[in-house]
């Protein structure tokens, strides 16, 4: 193992220390008892890290984009429902522990069925064809009684009663445990997956398909299996959502699950194995966060994704390792001014693009609700120019000023790379 | 017989208006490889830009305008968006636009509210065209007919007949022989672009009052497009209006037809009965699974055709 991995390993393991301990420092130690809302948030989190890498091995490991990931989310989920009403009356003797193997192989089960129709193609029309596949499970969930329950969804209890470590998993803290145990298997084996030929032949026919078939690998069989096991980790991801929640709607199958694990994946950053997780966490904070304070949260991260899309195509991961031979010279502090010169207009051009999507948004359906804007900590009336001039300006002035910046912080940048080029190729 | 000619008139109407998206669609993909997800998200700004011009101007001014600045939103798009990701590949482009769609959906609510628009068919268009065995069929569809057959026509005249028609049919096939013949090969995808983008907005100007102007409508129309889209053979405007067409009629059809697969196959002699899935998808009517027969024709088409009803190309 070299440094660089053993590195990496680290970072994985403190990861993974952090979710353990995460919800102990919310422990409430007057009442004894954990913060409801925030084992709920990582649990969610933690679910949410499964979709996005397992939606991953679509997007950045063989370049499919997939719009129907959430159906094998879903499925999963629904299969586990009646998987625990089964383990509850006891036609089904299993342990709640391996419940979301099974849901797994529900997912694995329907995405070979689908795989075989959606692996022919790749690019634009398999991302249509997925876009129809995840339409027509998510009519058919509305429509079928039996299986789906229709609107109203099916529900079941966890509390089966059997489990392998004697638990009860009454408690959503037993629950967020589960949950860890799951997604670290899960990722580890995924991130296994990625050594296998299988994993390598994807990332080969995502570069050059021809050339992947030259070698004697047919393209589709490869599309086909890795979507096939993509399905079978989002299987698993529903039936811990199953398990967590103990309900399932058509809304754990339906398109926008989907594309929330395209956000996460991309804005982590596909290009990197971990880039999802943090997708994951990022995404899941500001649902939770930004929806509490604000109505048009999907405006920012639409507009997020947007400037991703543009300016930082491999995701914040990508961001991140970019700065890699710039940190290992030890030149970071040279970045550090012209990072505050940007930071600079950077807020202020944030704040102008807040206030007027707050004062628009608030004029239409915040005043609807009958309640009056705070905005930045104080009350704004929105019928008075002042506050659309001042976001105004500073949404014009700091788009101008960022421009003339991010091209000096451009120059900076290009210098130091070609500084350090010579550097790399020595080493 | 009332039943079905008004039917399948409705399901003409319908189907013209799904070619009218579709086209545009299939136009922007077959030369510049894009599928715009953010295409139904046009034929929304459309219905709801004709709202609000309308209430200025009146009607049949707002079915020039709002069509109008759809083609321009989707000029900007292409120039300041799409072309700087064009150089990430197609993938890139796809997310751009699937980024487009959140911010319209958001933005639309955002600037007209959640509530459905009060966007109604103009008063001299309101009253039934003729009567058909006791049927009123509205002449406000007519009209709908009429402007997707003269924009159907239009087109056609535009690409077969214009010398900008024949300099984007040849940049189809051959961008690089185009461009190299002299010609802003970019100028032109800016023009199908926003072509494109005018002919959503004008569905979404016949369209916004014969549905309804609401947020939700894009995400209702835009996968039905996309079927469309792909049923007909990517890339294929002979087979897009094909695919349309019979969308619009099956779907206008089922709601009609209550029958299910059980009556199908009593003749042979079986009978379902009982209370399990498989039952239910056997009994369940035609008329209640409406919403889901293109997809599972879209399906059943790529299963045994996968390059679509005409389509030329894979991908």
């Amino acid at each position: 193992m070299t440094a660089r991995n053993s590195r990496v390993a680290l970072i994985w393991v403190i990861a993974i220390l952090i979710a353990i301990a995460a919800p102990w420092a919310f422990y409430n130690y007057s009442t004894g008892r954990q913060s409801g809302f925030v084992v709920g948030m990582l649990s969610q989190m933690g679910l949410m890290a499964i979709l996005a890498l397992s939606y991953n091995m679509l997007l950045g490991q063989a370049g499919l984009f997939s719009l129907c990931h959430a159906t094998f989310f879903g499925i999963g989920g629904y299969a586990t429902i009646h998987f625990l009403t089964m383990a509850g009356n006891g036609t089904l003797p299993i342990p709640l522990e391996l419940v979301p193997f099974l849901s797994g192989l529900s997912g694995l089960g329907l995405a070979i069925v689908f795989g075989f129709m959606a692996a022919k193609q790749r690019a634009t029309a398999f991302a249509m064809i997925t876009l129809g596949i995840g339409e027509l499970m998510t009519t058919a969930a509305l429509m079928f009684q039996h299986f789906f329950g229709g609107e109203g969804g099916v529900k079941s209890d966890r509390m089966i009663g059997h489990s392998l470590f004697a638990l009860k998993y009454a408690s959503g803290i037993q629950v967020y445990y589960l949950i860890v145990a799951w997604t670290v298997i899960s990722a580890l084996a995924m991130f296994y997956l990625t050594r296998t030929p299988l994993g390598r032949m994807a990332n080969a026919t995502r570069d050059n398909f021809e050339r992947a078939q030259f070698i004697g690998y047919d393209p589709r069989t490869v599309r086909l299996m890795q979507f096939a096991l993509s399905g079978f980790f989002a299987g698993i991801g529903g039936g811990l959502y199953a398990i967590t929640y103990e309900i399932v709607t058509f809304d754990a199958l339906a398109a926008p699950l989907s594309a929330n694990a395209l956000l996460m994946a991309y804005i982590g950053g596909s290009a990197v194995f971990g880039g999802p997780v943090l997708g994951a966490v990022l995404i899941t904070l500001l649902q939770s966060g930004v929806s509490l304070m604000s109505n048009s949260w999907l405006v920012y991260v639409g507009v997020l994704f947007i400037c991703m899309v543009i300016f930082a195509p491999n995701g914040i991961m990508g961001l991140v390792m970019a700065h890699q031979p710039i940190a290992r010279a030890g030149k970071m502090r040279l970045l550090l001014l012209p990072y505050v010169r940007v930071l600079i207009p950077g807020l202020l051009l944030l704040f102008g693009f807040v206030g007027l999507v707050e004062l628009t948004s608030f004029l239409t359906i915040g005043a609807a609700q009958g309640k009056s804007l705070v905005l930045y900590g104080r009350k704004i009336d929105v019928n008075t120019v002042m506050p659309w001039a001042i976001s105004a300006v500073a949404l014009l002035v700091g788009g101008a000023w960022l421009r003339i910046e991010a091209r000096a912080f451009q120059r900076v940048w290009e210098k130091l790379m070609t500084e350090l080029m010579p550097a790399r190729v020595a080493a | 017989m009332e039943v079905v000619l008004i039917t399948l008139l409705n399901g003409l109407v319908y189907g013209m208006l799904l070619f009218m998206l579709a086209s545009g669609l299939t136009l922007i993909f077959s030369m510049m490889g894009v599928l715009n997800f953010a295409h139904a998200s046009i034929y929304m700004i459309g219905a709801y830009l004709a709202y609000t011009v309308s209430k200025f101007v009146g009607f049949f001014p707002a079915l020039i305008i709002a069509p109008i600045l759809c083609g321009l939103i989707g000029a900007a798009i292409e120039v300041w968006g799409l072309r700087r990701v064009h150089h990430n590949g197609h993938i890139a482009e796809l997310l751009f636009t699937f980024g487009l769609v959140f911010i319209v959906q958001r933005g639309v609510q955002m600037v007209w509210g959640m509530l459905p628009m009060a966007y109604r068919v103009p008063p001299s268009l309101d009253f039934p065209l003729f009567t058909l065995y006791g049927g009123n069929f509205p002449a406000y569809r007519g009209f709908m007919l009429l402007v997707s057959a003269a924009m159907l026509l239009g087109t056609w005249v535009l690409l077969k007949k214009t010398r900008i028609g024949l300099i984007i049919q040849a940049a189809l096939t051959h961008p690089q022989m185009v461009s190299a013949l002299g010609h802003n090969v970019p100028r032109v995808f800016t023009i199908v672009f926003a072509g494109g983008c005018l002919l959503a907005g004008l569905a979404g100007v016949i369209g916004g009052n014969y549905q309804t102007t609401e947020p939700g409508m894009a995400d209702a129309m835009g996968p039905i497009v996309f079927v469309v889209v792909v049923f007909g053979g990517l890339g294929s405007l002979s087979g897009c209006f094909i695919a349309s067409i019979v969308m619009g009629l099956i779907q206008t059809i089922a709601v009609v037809v209550n029958y299910s697969l059980n009556d199908l196959i009593r003749p042979l002699g079986f009978t379902i009965s009982g209370d399990n899935l498989l039952a239910e998808i056997l009994t369940v009517p035609v008329a209640r699974i409406g919403a889901l027969l293109p997809f599972a024709m879209m399906i059943l088409i790529l299963l045994f055709r996968p390059r679509g009803l005409l389509g030329t190309r894979d991908t």
